[in-house]
Formats: structure tokens, sequence, C-alpha cells
């Protein structure tokens, strides 16, 4: 039977796509090939220092944001997966998916109450020390900012991963003598690589791009979102902006791409 | 073995004491902020006595932004259910790689930070007709972003319990296309297309990076209206407009909870 008359039900959804998102990005892209005094954008981003401070800032902040947030949700994920019944689990998951939801502009907002000038950590310093404790408004804040907005996500990715782990596998490791640490390395971390690849490369992601949060402690924190919005409305420099849009749209998706990749050619030879 | 049981005791206490802790960090935030929109005094502290004047002001300032959110989640829905769900189905049935490569596609405007899609946006359709001084302007946008979300649940929904054979079974008998679509495959799709539904309302009730860049002065929305309270207004005020979006989202993330929990 002819299935080709399906392909009318994908037009309408692809058509939006050209003419909204790929046209304009590729024109986009096209705009930072011109620049001011006839030279293209994407040389002048290239060879000037402040750009790559910018992106160095911006991508180790969201390696060191990743990491963390990776080893804080691996323990908690295998802890839900192992016991899928205690009092109070169910109350206990809800309040770790409620922040799945906020966005980065709410998180930037949390991390001022918490870390920031009339905070709660500041008032707590300020009581036992004298000094106040603040550091909402730089890069540690925007750390704290990002490892809040990945936890919930990461946390479901892991436990749904952990869940499926085999447990015949473990119970026969400790049979063997097997150390739970050996266990740890050589079984579980492998099974879970999978998942905890794909969690990272979204966590990267998000914190490569977001905006919110920055916004909300401060536009004078140098990475490369702010720096976007920085030569746009305030420089009006367009292709500037355009060549930085589309240097990070394209890191951003290699990244995601490579863990893609990877992620599944592990769990392929895993399985 | 006690030894063992006994090691079991430890984990779990260690587990449960790593889970409550990260707990502690998502929550506690979140306390925070409900206490500061609902006293009287922030700064003097919960002796100054409870108050919903911050929550009245709030409404005051900014019910606007609070209605415009809620009218543009419900467009962005109604456009993503129109486009997405056909779009699914046909990724449901096409397995070659042109169409995998079309669903990777799809996906980009999430993969790619909203600061390009916004820019891309207005460079090319900014200039075109009343478009960018109009709510359409950030419904694009907001399409653009969820509609990944609606074709990714729908889908998920479709390829399960034979539905293509049954389609099949429909078309042998002589049923139209479009007449199969909506009798057998969108009612049995529907747990799905309602998790994408609620979803695509969520994402759009709080985009921020996107709207940020796409919003005029009269088409504010209410994470920007956020932005600005929390540049410009006291903390109480920002706290209580925080927390009113906080108690719209809520029945949003219940239902998607209870969906979940439903098909597990």
């Amino acid at each position: 039977m002819s299935r080709r008359g399906w392909i009318g039900f994908a037009a309408p959804a692809a058509a939006l796509f050209v003419a909204f998102w790929l046209l304009p990005m590729v024109r986009l892209a096209l705009m930072g090939l011109d620049g001011r005094d006839g030279v293209s954008a994407y040389w002048t981003v290239l060879t000037h220092a402040q750009y790559w401070r910018s992106m160095l800032n911006t991508t180790l902040l969201s390696l060191a944001a990743t990491l963390a947030t990776l080893v804080i949700a691996l323990p908690v994920g295998r802890f839900l997966a192992r016991h899928p019944r205690f009092l109070g689990r169910g109350l206990l998951v809800g309040l770790l998916m409620f922040p799945l939801a906020f966005p980065g502009v709410v998180v930037g907002f949390l991390v001022i109450l918490v870390a920031g000038r009339q905070g709660l950590l500041a008032s707590v310093t300020r009581a036992l020390t004298g000094s106040p404790l603040v550091f909402a408004y730089d890069m540690a804040g925007l750390f704290l900012g990002y490892l809040y907005f990945s936890l919930p996500r990461t946390i479901g990715m892991v436990t749904a991963a952990a869940q499926q782990l085999d447990q015949g596998l473990l119970e026969a490791a400790r049979t063997l003598g097997a150390s739970a640490t050996r266990r740890f390395i050589d079984i579980e971390l492998p099974a879970l690589a999978p998942a905890l690849m794909a969690a990272g490369a979204m966590c990267f992601a998000t914190s490569m791009g977001a905006f919110g949060t920055v916004f909300t402690l401060g536009t004078q924190i140098d990475v490369l979102p702010t720096t976007i919005y920085n030569e746009f409305t305030n420089y009006a420099n367009i292709p500037v902006a355009a060549a930085l849009s589309v240097v990070l749209g394209l890191v951003t998706w290699a990244v995601l791409y490579a863990a893609h990749s990877l992620g599944g050619a592990r769990g392929g030879a895993a399985a | 073995m006690p030894a063992r049981a006994a090691a079991g005791k430890l984990e779990f206490r260690l587990g449960l004491a790593a889970t409550l802790a990260v707990a502690a960090f998502l929550i506690g935030p979140v306390v925070l902020s409900i206490l500061a929109g609902l006293t009287r005094n922030y700064f003097v502290g919960l002796s100054s006595g409870l108050t919903l004047r911050w929550v009245a002001q709030v409404w005051d300032l900014y019910a606007v932004t609070i209605w415009r959110s809620l009218g543009i989640a419900v467009a962005t829905l109604a456009v993503c259910l129109l486009v997405g769900v056909p779009a699914a189905w046909a990724l449901t049935l096409k397995r070659g790689r042109v169409a995998r490569a079309f669903e990777e596609l799809l996906t980009l405007p999430v993969a790619v930070p909203g600061l390009a899609t916004a820019l891309a946006l207005i460079v090319s359709w900014g200039t075109v007709g009343d478009l960018r001084s109009s709510v359409a302007f950030i419904v694009i946008g907001h399409v653009l972003f969820t509609l990944p979300f609606m074709v990714r649940a729908a889908a998920a929904s479709m390829a399960m319990g034979g539905l293509a054979v049954l389609d099949e079974a429909a078309a042998t008998l002589g049923a139209s296309r479009l007449h199969r679509f909506l009798h057998i495959v969108v009612p049995n799709a529907a747990p799905g297309i309602l998790t994408g539904a609620l979803t695509v309302l969520t994402l759009s009730v709080g985009e921020f990076n996107l709207t940020w860049l796409l919003h005029t002065p009269l088409t504010q929305t209410l994470p920007v209206g956020l932005a600005d309270s929390y540049a410009s207004m006291r903390l109480e005020v920002a706290s209580a407009y925080t927390l009113v979006f906080l108690l719209m989202l809520l029945p949003l993330l219940l239902g998607l909870q209870w969906l979940a929990r439903r098909s597990s």
C-alpha cells in the first residue's frame, strides 16, 4: 500500500520550520559575513581576545556545572532506583522534580535569595562572623544556578537508567566475591554510562545557552550569552551578535551530537 | 547474613541522607521565596507578620502579563496540535533516513541557544508588517521551541499498540486518510498527545531565552515581567510574583506527574 500520502501530514510542520527557523538561521549566519570596516564579523570574533575569553568562561563554567551535577545526581538516582518503596518516597520525588519547570530567571532569583546581598547565607554569616558571605552576582552564583537548574532533569534520567540495571548481574558479582567498589566500577558505571552521557550533554547544552539566570544575576558576568545580548542591544552590532550566536549554536550542537553518537555507540556495545 | 543486612541499612541511610540534602537544596530556596512574598517586611523577618498585600500589588501591576502568557501558551498549543500531531503520525509511519533527518532537524531550535533563534527571527521577520510588535511574533518563537516536545510525546504514544496495523485494516475497508487519522490515530494516541500538550503549556508559560529578545513593551509575558520585577521591585513584590507563577505551574506539573504514573 502506498504510504506516500502521509508526507502531506508532515508538510505543515516542515513549512513552519523552514520558514521561521532554517531560512532565518541561514540568513543570520550570512549576516556574520559582513561587518564593520569591511572585515567579516567571524574574523573579528576569532581575532579578539575578549570573545575568546567569553567563550572560554562559558565552556569552563558549563563543564564544571555538568560534572558537579552528574556527581551529585548519581548517588541520588541510584538510591531512588534501588529503593522503589519506602515511606514518603512519592513526596520526596515530587519535591526533587518540582523545580523541573522553573525558567532560568526564577532560578537566578532563588540564587539571590540564598547567596545575594540580603540572602540567607549573608544573614547567617553576618550573625556568626560579622562579615556577610555574598557570591550570587559572579561566576559562583551562576554555577549554583546551573547546578540547581540541571539537577532535577539529571536525577530523573539517572533514576530511570538505574532502574533498568540487571540486578542478576550485580548479584552474581557479589556471590563471586566482588567488592562493592568493584561492582560499581565494573558493572554499574558502564551500564549507566549512556544515560550519564546523555544527561551530561543536556546539562552542558542548557548551561551554554541559558540566558535567564545570568540576566537576573547581572549582565556583567562575562559569558557568551551576555556578550551576544550586549553586542545586540547596547552596541547594535548585529553582525558580531550574529557571528557569536552561530558559533555558540555550532559548539552546543556539536557537543550534543558527539555525546549522542558516543552514547549510542557505547549503548550498542554494552547490549 | 547479618553483616550484609547491616551494610544494606547503612547504604540506605547514606543514600537517604544524600537525597534529602539535595531535596533541601532544591526546595529550601522555594520556601524562602514563598515566605518573602507573604511577609510584611522580609528584612525584619516573619515577626513583622504575614500579609497578602504584595500579592495584591503584583495583581495590580502584572495581571496583564499573566493573562497574556496564558493566551500565548494556548495559541502555541493550538499550533503545536494542528501541526505537530500529524507530523508525529507521518514520522511514525515513515522510518526512512529522510524522516530521521527531519526529526533531528525539528529538535534544532531546542539544541541551539534561544538567543540565536530569536536573533534569526528578528533579522528575517522583524520588518515584515506589524509582526514585530504583535503577540504572534512570540507565539512563533514558542512554537519553534515547543514543537519537538509535542512531536516526540505524540509519536511515542503512536508507536505503541499496533496502531499502524489498525490503520492499514481501516484503509482496506475504505476509510479515507483523514478519517482514519481523526478516528483511529488521535484517540489511541491521546495519552501521548495530552503529555505533549501539558509539556508545551509548561514550557511556553516559562519561556524566557527567546521571549526576552522577541518581546516589546506592549507584549511583555510573565517571565519577562518577572525579570523586570527582579531588577526594579522590592524583594517582597518580586517574591509574590514568583509565588503567583509557581501557583500557575503547579496544576500543569501535577498533571504531568499523574500522566507519567498512569503510563508506568
